[in-house]
């Protein structure tokens, strides 16, 4: 008895959908549906009960799966036939009788359909429209997920040592990413700037390598500490640290061609990930005259849950590679960093709390002898409502081929959220600079994006 | 020759697929239903571990390390799907280092593809629209109805993964089948007297439900679904409200009640917060529990306030 009440609920709803099919394609079109439909409907009422085999529901299912396929197909056609109408009704002059047998010119599997007279500017879609389920159109299936997020920066306030413009497209970041096959997926980020454009990161990853191991190999953001893997408009600043410019590769931290590979290490108490890279040896920090001279790097990183809303996640890491200062110079970097989270889980959408710091030590070897610099940050972000951010953070780096030379700043911030795409932040900056200068900025930054929604780093 | 039989032998027994019989199979579920659901089909023959909590936004999960840990030991991962998890589940399952859970694997099922999935847009979709979802409202399992089709999918996904257990899983999904079936006529029963009573909801988490039960959906304390509640949006709905004359306003646990609380002060209506997931509360720890929880709170509201 229930299964019979299931199944008339269902065709209920196939009547429903045929009610809802446009009121242009009425007349013959939706007699022809509702037939059709009903013809369904009757044959499947006739299908024997199928002798207590299989069960009935999987009976319902096959029908309702059956009605879908019939829907989307007359769907698609209705569609086609209403821009061939539409077509129909610009070529002859409302005067004229439409020729009396429309001759079967295209096929219906035409890839496009003219958009209906009419449309242009009523801030509807211009050009063609993609019929979607048409044969062409599978191709598309395949295609990479796009996104484009823009990085509008604007500056107020004096700066003599590091001036930014008063107003500047500082970035337009453009990702594809897809998985290639059964074994890999491919992500490109390509940065448009005032510079010109380059590619942030490209590169292949496999995640089923045996033995546990993670690899990737292209262009790649070095997994030194935290920051330097971030892409700018996951930073919680419109900027980045002293400490990566005076000391990790310069304003946008080490990028380089290279392979990476990392691995979980089992134990019973925290998540521990090491991880291997290897570079060519091509960015601001590092530059190698010759091909042995690689870039390496090591990471280790442990992870553990507090509580369900508290986490603490460290991490420790060296890099060594040569330097600008010719064969025979290397330079060395050593960085510990700590991030602390708090988000608790009833209110994750209105409540968190992220406070990380990094330490980097240089040791560089130079004409005059070899220098040992040091550089932090400490910041911290607070979630005050669903769309209200603020922030701090506290800087100090010395300069990599001068230590005696320190600078020093701080920062306070406050970031509105209008949506998850769009975000406008205020920074507060105050440097004090080792030749002297104190600059105090105030920088803005608006950043968007369209396009695919994006996983969130963590 | 003689070393070469024992080295043979040694490989041979490497290479062995690993006899899994005894052990149970890893099942990770991204939200507390869906983990429920696997629980009353795989029985203890799956160790079965859910990665979002019930009381907790599903569409705003971290991607923790530690979850990578749980993907990592997986068999089987059963996800939402219909993007609900695009924001966390990618990157997890990405560094999961599990062959056999990456999507188009064995091990990776998306509960979503037999089920009955609304509110899939027809015409084109932009953001202008709120945080849209493009292939229809990932909800779907508050109608009993996508429960089962769940607990048939996790069932065949299940058998193949461990064959030796079919039929096991075969009698308990029956089972699970006919206890719903049976739970069923005692919600339809609660509810019957209050088929197409209008509600207020906050986000579209309940078009399964409403549907199912009977329910009818005349507006949103959100202005688009993901957008937070604006003033202007919020006195419209007042004003629509106070015209039909709604009294119920349900909330999901993990949104802030002060623009519900103020809107029901201003209509008379009642805010009733409902579960949209198992654990969304203490007792409430299965599939089922989860729809006498809902419609029990519901029922009762609709009694007192008098809304039908």
């Amino acid at each position: 008895m229930h299964d019979v009440v299931v199944r008339n609920r269902r065709f209920d709803r196939g009547a429903a959908a045929v009610r809802k099919q446009p009121a242009t394609a009425a007349g013959l079109t939706g007699a022809v549906l509702a037939a059709v439909l009903a013809a369904s409907e009757a044959a499947a009422a006739q299908t024997p009960p199928a002798t207590a085999g299989p069960p009935p529901v999987a009976v319902v299912e096959q029908i309702r799966q059956e009605l879908a396929a019939l829907r989307d197909e007359y769907t698609r056609r209705i569609a086609a036939l209403e821009a061939r109408l539409a077509v129909v009704e610009v070529g002859g002059s409302p005067a004229q009788q439409p020729p009396p047998v429309p001759a079967p010119t295209a096929p219906p599997s035409t890839a496009e359909a003219a958009v209906p007279p009419g449309a242009a500017g009523a801030g509807g879609p211009s050009g063609s429209l993609p019929l979607y389920g048409a044969a062409a159109a599978t191709s598309k299936v395949f295609n990479p997920d796009i996104a484009v997020i823009g990085d509008f920066l604007a500056a107020a306030g004096e700066n003599g040592v590091d001036p930014t413009p008063t107003l500047e497209m500082h970035e337009a970041e453009a990702s594809f990413q897809a998985i290639v096959d059964p074994y890999a997926r491919a992500d490109f980020f390509f940065a448009f700037g005032p510079e010109g454009v380059e590619i942030e990161e490209g590169f292949l990853s496999f995640p089923t390598l045996p033995a546990g191991l993670l690899g990737k190999a292209g262009k790649l953001r070095a997994a030194f500490g935290r920051v330097n893997t971030f892409h700018n408009h996951v930073l919680p600043w419109t900027d980045r640290p002293l400490v990566t410019r005076n000391l990790v590769g310069g304003e946008e931290g080490i990028g380089d061609a290279g392979i990476s590979l990392s691995r979980l290490v089992p134990n019973p108490a925290f998540f521990l990930e090491a991880t291997a890279e290897v570079y060519r040896g091509e960015s601001e920090l590092f530059q190698a005259p010759r091909r042995r001279d690689l870039t390496y790097l090591g990471r280790l990183r442990a992870y553990r849950d507090l509580t369900e809303s508290v986490n603490l996640d460290v991490g420790g890491s060296f890099v060594h590679g040569h330097n600008d200062q010719g064969p025979g110079f290397t330079t060395r970097l050593f960085g510990i960093d700590a991030t602390f989270r708090y988000r608790p889980l009833r209110r994750a959408i209105y409540r968190r709390l992220v406070a990380r710091t990094e330490l980097v030590w240089s040791r560089r070897e130079q004409e005059e002898g070899t220098e040992r610099a040091f550089g932090t940050y400490v910041s911290a972000d607070y979630q005050l409502a669903r769309r209200w951010f603020v922030g701090g953070r506290y800087d100090y780096a010395e300069r990599a081929e001068d230590a005696a030379l320190a600078d020093k700043g701080g920062s306070l911030l406050l970031t509105f959220w209008p949506s998850e795409f769009s975000q406008v932040r205020a920074q507060l900056r105050r440097t004090r600079f080792a030749e002297g200068e104190t600059a105090t900025e105030v920088l803005f930054q608006l950043l968007f994006s369209i396009g695919a929604h994006g996983a969130h780093p963590f | 020759m003689k070393t070469t039989a024992p080295i043979v032998a040694a490989l041979l027994l490497l290479a062995a697929p690993h006899a899994r019989s005894a052990e149970p199979l890893d099942v990770v579920a991204t939200t507390e239903d869906v983990a429920a659901i696997a629980r009353e089909v795989g029985g203890d023959r799956v160790k079965v571990e859910a990665i979002a909590r019930g009381y907790q936004d599903p569409h705003f999960v971290e991607a923790k390390p530690s979850f990578i840990l749980k993907l990592h030991r997986a068999d089987l991962l059963v996800l939402v799907g219909r993007e609900l998890e695009t924001a966390w589940l990618p990157p997890l399952i990405h560094q999961s280092r599990n062959a056999s859970i990456q999507p188009g694997a064995e091990g990776y099922l998306d509960a979503s593809l037999g089920a009955r999935i609304l509110e899939i847009p027809a015409g084109p979709v932009t953001r202008a629209m709120g945080d849209v979802h493009p292939l229809g409202n990932p909800h779907y399992w508050l109608d009993p109805a996508n429960g089962r089709r769940i607990a048939q999918a996790i069932r065949d996904r299940l058998s193949r993964l461990g064959p030796e257990d079919a039929e096991y899983f075969a009698s308990r999904y029956a089972a699970f089948d006919r206890r719903l079936a049976e739970a069923e006529k005692r919600w339809d029963a609660l509810m019957a007297p209050y088929r197409g009573l209008e509600v207020v909801t906050y986000h579209r988490s309940w078009p399964n439900f409403a549907e199912r039960f009977g329910l009818h959906v005349v507006g949103y304390v959100e202005p688009r679904p993901g957008i937070p509640p604006s003033p202007s949006h919020t006195l419209s709905l007042m004003r629509e409200m106070k015209a039909k004359g709604v009294k119920i306003l349900l909330v999901e646990p993990y949104f802030d009640l002060k623009t519900p609380n103020a809107v029901a002060r201003e209509t008379g209506a009642r805010v009733v917060v409902l579960l949209p997931s198992v654990g969304g509360e203490k007792g409430v720890d299965d599939y089922l529990q989860l729809f006498d929880h809902n419609l029990g709170t519901l029922a009762a509201a609709i009694r007192e306030t008098g809304a039908r």
